[in-house]
């Protein structure tokens, strides 16, 4: 088990190699270049040559990145150019906002997905499946920044019971566990967790269908085990399929807050990432960039050690 | 909007393939006939065509000017005189601008989707059919874009090209190639090992005419039906950049772009403010129900 982690984490690496490549060159997709964007049209040469060289750009491309990977490893990410605060400071505290609001997300559209699927899959009547069915589709199909719009405008604008954008009340510092923290959480929580709901939904109801419909399940009927018994074996059998698109659909997840927290106003990374882009702040643009995909990865290395772990029938090469 | 883990199990449905090789008419007949009694997909294939014609003939539509602004006329509620679905926060005719919008938001979705497929499928099957050190290379290559969730890679990648059409469409593909090189790898994979790819080579045929004649006749089905599937991603997370200011700039009719101007207005006319998010909406939902029905047509495994 533990031989296989440790495998997967040398096969990691080419892969971060990669994506280190990737996330340095987009400085370099950047028209124009990142100094001037921060010094003023009229400033003199020899500033912008000062700045050069203390961000190190005056360097040839193959030394800026190995100069720019090994500073990164020691877990310096650089200074912003908008604030002057380290990058790492600024992507932590963000990091950590984006993360409670997944959290919350993932559990609700998990445990939902989970409930829903395996209902459809049980399912004797057709409605019950159609209508489990029906809502998976609008789940993978609606366009979530739109669902975080109109939750906004029915409870916030209407009808006034929720806030309608923030991290908590006004000049909250961090979050908290409280009523006024978690009240603002309600709508970015729910219009986050659509998309996973409709993916995992689908998923569990068809793993759970085929399960359903092995000879093994047959066989413990015919035995007289009773239906809550058959019921755990099958999960049992289920659970690595669906928890490989629930490793991808948590990840994604990440990615897709995005939008949701530009709409909610939530300070974590993708608000972060999005006021970047728009200050043309490339080291922070760099920083989460990177912190993101990192833990994507992580994340997904996790999911692939937890499924052999359920299921010891999965041999990887 | 997340791409779905493209595994995808070939089982019978190659079975069934690898009998339409010889008999390739005798395949395509019978999806047609099963399309053909199909109503759902039908349906949603005659709505979608409703929407791409509106988008493609608008200007002989005779719609009011969907760029002509004025101060006087702003955020008409919905059923105004003249104004079917009322005007937008600068008094632009919102019936027209949404019919309008479908150009380039179809045009955003559907683009990358198109060129993801020819570079992808090509890049997938090569690495699917020589194997070895070129499937291991591509492959690779493709692992680095997938430790990015994809959302996240199209916003990097335009956020740091800069906002503007063009730049998005590059950003998309590059987000769609490695799905559709996975899919495409696998399933050629799979189809190299029949044994009909084995007695062709026998029987003397070079590599570019199995490619042809075996291969891409077998994996092109359900290549294209995973495709299909990420056209209704591709216009939700193109119409994201675009609400986000990194696509179309304004004053170009774009869904995502009026859903982000017309924010401001959700005090005032909230309903109008929500509209084009229906129509990304109809559209995905549309485009995924015709995925669905292809996949059940051309009986491709998911």
């Amino acid at each position: 088990m533990l031989l296989y982690a440790l495998r997967r984490l040398i096969y990691l690496i080419p892969v971060a190699f990669g994506v280190s490549l990737l996330v340095f060159a987009l400085v370099h997709l950047a028209p124009g270049d990142a100094i001037s964007a921060i010094v003023p049209p009229d400033a003199p040469q020899e500033l912008i040559d000062k700045l050069k060289e203390y961000y190190g750009f005056d360097k040839p491309l193959p030394v800026q990145y190995f100069r720019w990977l090994g500073v990164t490893l020691t877990g310096d990410f650089g200074t912003s150019i908008g604030t002057g605060r380290p990058v790492a400071d600024e992507v932590g505290s963000a990091f950590g906002n984006t993360i409670i609001l997944a959290i919350s997300a993932t559990f609700c559209a998990f445990t939902l997905a989970i409930i829903l699927g395996t209902a459809a899959a049980y399912a004797k009547t057709r409605i019950v499946d159609r209508l489990v069915t029906s809502i998976a589709l609008v789940g993978v199909s609606v366009p979530h920044f739109w669902l975080a719009i109109v939750l906004v405008i029915i409870f916030s604008v209407e009808l006034g019971m929720l806030p309608p954008m923030g991290l908590g009340p006004e000049n909250a510092t961090g979050w908290r566990l409280d009523w006024p923290h978690v009240q603002h959480m309600i709508l970015p929580t729910i219009a986050l967790s659509v998309i996973p709901l409709g993916v995992m939904t689908r998923t569990v109801r068809s793993t759970v269908k085929e399960v359903l419909s092995s000879e093994f399940v047959t066989a413990l009927q015919a035995k007289g085990m009773r239906d809550g018994a058959i019921l755990r074996h099958v999960m049992k059998n289920a659970a690595p399929t669906c928890l490989a698109v629930m490793g991808l659909q948590a990840g994604n997840l990440i990615g897709g807050s995005i939008l949701i927290e530009t709409v909610f106003s939530w300070p974590g990374t993708g608000f972060l990432l999005n006021s970047a882009i728009f200050r043309r702040d490339l080291p922070i643009l760099q920083g989460t960039t990177l912190v993101l995909a990192g833990f994507f990865m992580l994340l997904n290395l996790t999911v692939d050690v937890i499924q052999t772990m359920v299921d010891p029938r999965i041999k990887r090469g | 909007m997340a791409i779905q883990s493209p595994s995808i199990d070939l089982g019978s449905g190659v079975a069934i393939n690898a009998v339409a090789a010889t008999a390739s008419r005798g395949y395509w007949q019978s999806v047609r006939r099963r399309l053909r009694r199909d109503p759902v997909t039908l349906v949603c294939a005659g709505i979608l065509l409703l929407i791409v014609l509106g988008a493609i003939f608008a200007p002989f539509l005779n719609l009011a000017d969907p760029y002509k602004t004025s101060m006087i006329r702003r955020l008409y509620p919905l059923g105004s005189p003249n104004f079917p679905l009322g005007t937008d926060e600068l008094g632009r005719d919102m019936f027209s601008r949404l019919i309008y919008g479908g150009r380039l938001s179809l045009f955003m979705g559907v683009t990358p989707v198109v060129c993801a497929l020819l570079i992808g499928g090509t890049l997938g099957i090569t690495a699917g059919f020589l194997g070895g050190w070129v499937n291991m290379l591509i492959m690779r290559v493709m692992d680095v874009f997938y430790a990015f969730p994809s959302v996240l890679l199209a916003i990097s990648l335009s956020g740091a090209m800069g906002a503007g059409a063009s730049n998005t469409l590059l950003a998309l593909t590059l987000v769609f190639i490695p799905p559709v090189c996975r899919v495409s790898e696998s399933v050629t994979t799979q189809v190299r090992g029949f044994d009909f790819v084995d007695a062709a080579k026998a029987s003397g045929a070079g590599s570019f005419t199995i490619v042809r004649v075996h291969v891409l006749g077998n994996v092109l089905g359900p290549i294209l039906v995973y495709a299909t599937s990420l056209i209704s991603v591709a216009i939700i997370l193109a119409a994201g950049l675009s609400f986000l200011g990194l696509g179309v700039k304004p004053p170009e009719p774009e869904w995502g772009l009026m859903l982000n101007t017309l924010r401001q207005a959700i005090y005032v006319n909230p309903v109008l403010a929500a509209l084009p998010g229906v129509m990304i909406f109809i559209t995905s939902i549309f485009f995924n129900l015709m995925s669905d029905g292809l996949r059940a047509a051309m009986d491709v495994k998911a």
